[in-house]
């Protein structure tokens, strides 16, 4: 799935465009804890997270995840814009909770990592 | 090759500076892919420890044609049992940590997963020293 079509699913708005538009995404893994994130090894993998901070961005630059949802509308601050283009990670704001952002994309088919 | 580098106890906006700076010195020397991500995932779990943790404290990086060793040691608290702060779920981590999305007691135990060799040694009142080893692969 790309990444216009996720957005579309989601009613995204993209905040940084990190990476290629033609990558596309199989796996989502949905955590706000960043030591959980930090296990998985799946690739081509979309971060959703509640989790605003300069440390949920740094996790995916370590996890080699580039793509990260913002659940909620949350207010994403130009420090983490920075790293996060740096890094070539798109970041993306949806107004749906990180619930149904998960069942949305779940329907379109992204799998989960377990 | 030596890299050092100063880390701050205590300053989460800086918090992973550092491994992004390895991060990217490795993709320089064209390193495999997955034991990159391998050596900054625990890296990066290590830094978080000392800003979380410790007062300050000193990261040596050292790489090679075959391996990089990292050397971590912080003036801090200290650890009293290793083994139980290995244990999956247990944590000393402060609110402001887990804020952070860190401390729920999984650290340690990850960066052991994505290293070769991991050796912890710690003194109560002085700080810990952590020393993590991955071999590149040979093509």
């Amino acid at each position: 799935m790309s990444i216009n079509e996720i957005v579309g699913i989601i009613e995204g708005k993209i905040l940084c465009e990190g990476c290629s538009p033609d990558l596309k995404y199989t796996t989502g893994f949905a955590s706000d804890l960043m030591s959980d994130v930090l296990t998985i090894k799946s690739e081509n993998l979309i971060l959703i997270t509640g989790l605003v901070n300069i440390q949920s961005i740094r996790t995916a630059e370590m996890s080699d995840i580039n793509c990260i949802i913002f659940a909620r509308n949350k207010v994403v601050n130009e420090d983490m814009i920075e790293i996060a283009r740096e890094n070539n990670i798109t970041l993306i704001s949806s107004p749906y909770s990180m619930f149904r952002v998960c069942g949305l994309l779940s329907q379109a088919g992204i799998q989960p990592v377990f | 090759m030596h890299f050092t580098y100063h880390i701050e106890g205590g300053n989460f906006a800086k918090a992973g500076d550092t491994s992004s700076q390895v991060k990217k010195t490795l993709k320089q020397l064209n390193v495999d892919g997955a034991v990159i991500k391998r050596t900054v995932v625990a890296l990066y779990e290590a830094e978080v420890n000392i800003v979380a943790h410790a007062y300050e404290g000193i990261i040596d990086v050292e790489i090679d044609s075959e391996k990089i060793f990292i050397r971590l040691s912080d003036e801090g608290p200290g650890i009293p049992d290793i083994k139980k702060a290995m244990e999956v779920g247990y944590s000393t981590a402060s609110a402001e940590v887990r804020e952070m999305g860190f401390g729920a007691g999984m650290g340690l135990s990850n960066i052991q997963n994505n290293t070769d060799i991991f050796k912890i040694t710690s003194v109560v009142g002085q700080g810990t020293i952590l020393e993590i080893t991955n071999q590149f692969l040979v093509h």
